[in-house]
């Protein structure tokens, strides 16, 4: 099964609920979608055993072609060139790699080249196949590296994958959950919480995934997120009540389904749970 | 117009729960909340009064004249998004349309045309003595770079001329909504969080932020969470000479005024205290600024 | 010679528009006829590239000098490689800055900010 963990914002524990469900499941694959902040890596500590670019199309201009018709500048809807003193200027950064410039240019001047924009590493830590995607500093999408991070390959035939997902509702979150079997909403007991609930639980709705929450750091207050689920019919997989030691464990890293016989046990009884939810 | 901008990489670190005291204390007449990914601030500084909302556009996105397609398959072959649905007449995933026009291109039959698409709303909150602009995109949709830069536009737009600051809640992470928030601000506060994540997180965000050349001043959040890590975050601040503003603790009765709709400093508790005390540094600094 | 602006509004006494690739208007001011014209900006509300896109109409417009306060890197890349010169404004009027550079009293522009890229 493929279990994707996301949350209206950062923060909330959705690498702490990722990372030990893939720990308390045993021989799985654990992928961090948040290429901008992967921060899984700190939790499994993994033997990096491959490292690869990942590359994107952008488009080169042969000078001596070119006639200076200008008819790409006009075409390219996101504004990543420019024709000055008779030189076509690329902005890669802000290039989309649509291949429209090649396509509309009557001299055929315009080729396209690979330009790295970030890695992905695989690595085992114990029985885990760990995967990191990690997006360049001042690169503007991750979508191509976590396209990469999902795609099928022999080290996820047969096992169980839990996704790390970006958090937000952006389009790189949908590309994380697009072939997800269940989504996990991780959300803290606040009114902001409740709310970034309700934001991320739009998303799944659309794209018609089941799903169930896991409610993080509940204290004996009030609790606006367990409001919201009861409201939106949301099934609460989990409360896991706040905890100083455990906010301990995370911040040194550490994971607490095996450090503790505690957590242990929970993550075990919420796998049992997503795996009913899958099967419904 | 002086202009704070709260930030902290990662989120979840207290970034609204600070944002939001300071403009109960500084009785702010202008604020922002630039979240537009996950936008909170309005549940703790809302105005009562009704709001006007806009529509914000992003790029526009393809669509398919099912009665000039002749099917031909050219758009399905050219598009590098996955965008276009084959079938016996060929239609687009808005959802996953980024807008290149490809498909318009090579269409021999002008069946494409690109249609407007509304991605978010921008509201403003305002009465006689303030104005609170913010947004909401749609999920989905990551054009947030140019609505935080709207909803700056429309505080600036509409606070009175004579407006002394302004505090804006800024977005999460490193990306392009964070570069807009931060351009033409005088002074950035980094509420940082005492763990290893909250850690490279923080050192991606000061990078950020001084590449843009204004003041820094940082605190940090619940830092009696890891005494150990808050201890390298101050040496962090003495070596990248950043100001170091104050450490508030954790405290539950910061959640309850939370869920309460509150700012943190309506109630008494240490957080409470820490964050008055953090407020007077920094504005003393903001406003004395040339 | 003739000087480029972001402007906020069509009026030489308006305030010089603190974005450059986002300004509602540009006023080119020709010194030879001390003669103003005011253009729409049409990139203003671009989802990405507003400065490239900018920086390009400046050019065929064929500014020699341009006065703003801040310039992202995309832009900048556009502006340098056209010999455009470029010169910091100080808060003030758009008519205020002319003179000012008339004086030789600008400062040229060298900080150049990370462009605020247009994001999928």
């Amino acid at each position: 099964m493929k279990v994707a963990v996301l949350s209206g914002k950062g923060g909330t524990g959705k690498t702490f609920v990722a990372v030990n469900l893939a720990y308390a499941n045993k021989n799985s694959v654990y992928i961090d979608c948040d290429v901008e902040e992967p921060n899984g890596h700190l939790f499994f500590k993994p033997v990096i055993m491959q490292k690869t670019d990942v590359n994107v199309q952008i488009p080169v201009c042969d000078e001596y072609l070119c006639n200076g018709c200008r008819k790409c500048v006009l075409f390219c809807e996101f504004h990543a060139l420019a024709y000055i003193g008779s030189k076509l200027m690329v902005f890669d950064k802000i290039c989309h790699s649509c291949g429209g410039c090649e396509i509309i240019c009557p001299q055929k001047a315009i080729s396209e080249k690979n330009k790295t924009i970030g890695h992905y590493e695989y690595g085992y830590s114990g029985s885990i196949m760990v995967k990191t995607g990690i997006l360049n500093t001042g690169e503007t999408s991750g979508i191509p590296i976590i396209k990469q991070l999902l795609k099928d390959d022999p080290y996820n035939t047969g096992k169980d994958i839990f996704i790390d997902c970006p958090p937000g509702s952006s389009c790189s979150v949908i590309e994380s959950i697009k072939d997800a079997d269940y989504c996990v909403l991780v959300a803290e007991p606040s009114i902001f919480g409740a709310h970034n609930l309700q934001m991320v639980h739009e998303l799944v709705k659309l794209y018609n995934k089941p799903y169930g929450a896991v409610l993080n750091k509940c204290t004996d207050g009030k609790n606006p997120s367990a409001d919201y689920c009861q409201e939106a019919s949301i099934p609460i997989l989990e409360s896991i009540a706040f905890d100083r030691e455990l906010g301990l464990l995370n911040s040194e890293g550490k994971i607490a389904a095996q450090e503790s016989e505690h957590y242990s046990k929970l993550f075990i009884s919420l796998l049992e749970k997503i795996r009913l939810g899958v099967e419904k | 117009m002086k202009q704070l901008l709260i930030l902290s990489g990662k989120g979840g670190t207290g970034k609204t729960t600070v944002a939001s005291a300071f403009i109960a204390l500084s009785k702010a007449e202008a604020y922002a909340d630039c979240d537009v990914d996950a936008p909170n601030l309005h549940l703790v500084s809302h105005n009562d009064e009704t709001y006007s909302l806009k529509g914000f556009y992003g790029l526009k996105k393809a669509n398919i004249d099912p009665d000039k397609c002749i099917s031909c398959g050219l758009c399905y072959t050219h598009c590098r998004f996955g965008a276009v649905i084959e079938g016996e007449k060929y239609i687009i995933d808005t959802n996953s349309c980024e807008g290149c026009a490809v498909c318009r291109l090579v269409c021999p039959v002008n069946a494409v045309t690109m249609k407007p698409n509304v991605v978010g709303d921008l509201m403003l909150y305002r009465n006689e003595k303030r104005v609170f602009s913010t947004a909401k995109l749609h999920p989905g949709n990551g054009n947030s770079g140019l609505l935080v830069s709207e909803v700056k536009k429309q505080m600036k737009d509409n606070a009175k001329k004579d407006t002394a600051f302004a505090v804006i809640d800024g977005s999460p992470g490193i990306g392009c909504p964070v570069i807009a928030s931060l351009n033409a601000v005088d002074m950035v506060l980094i509420v940082a969080e005492p763990s290893l994540s909250g850690f490279s997180d923080m050192e991606r965000i000061i990078k950020t932020a001084r590449s843009f050349e204004t003041d820094i001043m940082l605190c940090v959040n619940k830092y009696d969470i890891n005494t150990g890590i808050t201890e390298q975050i101050k040496q962090l601040c003495e070596k990248e000479d950043i100001l170091f503003a104050g450490c508030i603790p954790y405290d539950s009765s910061a959640i309850y005024a939370i869920n309460e709709n509150k700012p943190v400093t309506d109630y008494d508790g240490k957080a409470s205290d820490a964050i008055k005390q953090i407020y007077v540094k920094v504005f003393e600094r903001l406003l004395d600024k040339v | 010679m003739k000087i480029a602006i972001p402007a906020d509004e069509r009026n030489l006494n308006s305030q010089v528009c603190i974005s450059f690739g986002r300004a509602p208007y540009y006023l080119y001011y020709n010194t030879d006829n001390d003669k103003a014209d005011f253009i729409e900006n049409t990139a203003a509300n671009a989802p990405g590239g507003a400065g490239i896109q900018a920086a390009q109409s400046i050019i065929d417009n064929k500014a020699d000098i341009l006065l703003t306060p801040r310039c992202g890197e995309n832009a900048a890349k556009v502006i340098h490689s056209s010999g455009v010169r470029m010169y910091k404004t100080v808060p003030g009027s758009l008519i205020e800055n002319i003179e000012l550079y008339k004086k030789g009293s600008l400062e040229p522009l060298t900080e150049i900010h990370p462009g605020l890229h247009g994001h999928r």
